[in-house]
């Protein structure tokens, strides 16, 4: 079980508040797939993924990232019971998506630039902790039904 | 990993436009790893590592400076840091997954204080050669 500080609930929910989560999960997708282009091996029905000027237009890049992001908010509002939370998720992506889990660390942490770039100097070095603790756990949580 | 012309141009215009507060942005990328991931604070038990400290201050400068000379002969990161990479194999003997957290660190430090210059290919460029020097730094391990 995983243990949450006050400061970092806190820091948690005073960022989370202010996000747009259209927005941020376009975005966090977006940049997943133009980073780290071999993650676009998922989403092979998604169109053009030609540019990063055609991963940022693309509708379903923006509506599937609307829906990770949402999906996040779900394993913010449960933090004390992640896994439980996350269990048909987590069999979906092993069973379904057969998405290695480690496309779920590097979302996190594209996740925390976005942040990083739209809250700049409110996003300090303890709010980015805890933060990263947070991919860290929903990553974990994602992963925990794969066999 | 290899970085293209696009990507070495990417780089030479970041750091050209951030390389005059190379200082600040090693000690904050510092302060943040060690925020962030306290296992990296193994490698500096001989630091104070409290806030505003000399010595972390200090180590940002010369990590920074190592960033500002792999970005200022972005051809041959490998002939730049040779001997910062024979000191990691030799003496330091940093894990090599360390580099990726502390580019994780030095990316949302360009995120939190530049982010309009950290357009998603920008991103891209930076992301590839923080990697890069990764694996120059670890080259020699073994």
């Amino acid at each position: 079980m995983v243990h949450w500080s006050a400061e970092e609930k806190q820091l948690i929910a005073s960022v989370w508040g202010k996000v747009n989560v259209e927005e941020c999960g376009a975005e966090a997708l977006a940049r997943l797939l133009i980073v780290y282009p071999w993650t676009q091996r998922f989403f092979d029905n998604f169109g053009n993924l030609s540019s990063p000027t055609a991963i940022i237009g693309n509708p379903k890049v923006r509506a599937h990232g609307k829906k990770v992001l949402t999906s996040f908010g779900e394993a913010i509002k449960n933090l004390e019971n992640l896994k439980v939370t996350y269990s048909k998720l987590s069999e979906l992506h092993c069973d379904k998506l057969h998405v290695d889990p480690e496309n779920f660390r590097l979302l996190g942490d594209i996740l925390i630039i976005v942040l990083a770039a739209h809250f700049t100097k409110d996003f300090t070095p303890a709010c980015q902790a805890t933060w990263q603790k947070l991919v860290g756990v929903v990553a974990h949580a994602l992963a925990h039904k794969y066999h | 990993m290899v970085l293209h012309a696009n990507d070495k141009s990417n780089v030479k215009a970041v750091f050209g436009k951030i390389g005059g507060q190379a200082e600040e942005l090693g000690a904050e990328t510092l302060e943040r790893m060690f925020a962030a991931y306290p296992q990296t604070k193994t490698y500096f038990p001989h630091f104070d590592l409290g806030k505003g400290s000399a010595q972390v201050k200090a180590h940002g400068k010369k990590v920074a400076a190592a960033l500002v000379e792999a970005a200022n002969h972005v051809d041959d990161i490998a002939g730049a840091l040779s001997k910062l990479s024979d000191l990691h194999a030799q003496k330091l003997r940093v894990d090599p997954v360390n580099f990726k957290l502390l580019g994780q660190c030095f990316l949302v430090v360009v995120a939190s204080r530049h982010p309009a210059l950290l357009t998603p290919e920008v991103h891209a460029s930076l992301d590839k050669f923080l990697c890069a020097v990764g694996t120059v730094l670890t080259a020699k391990y073994r």
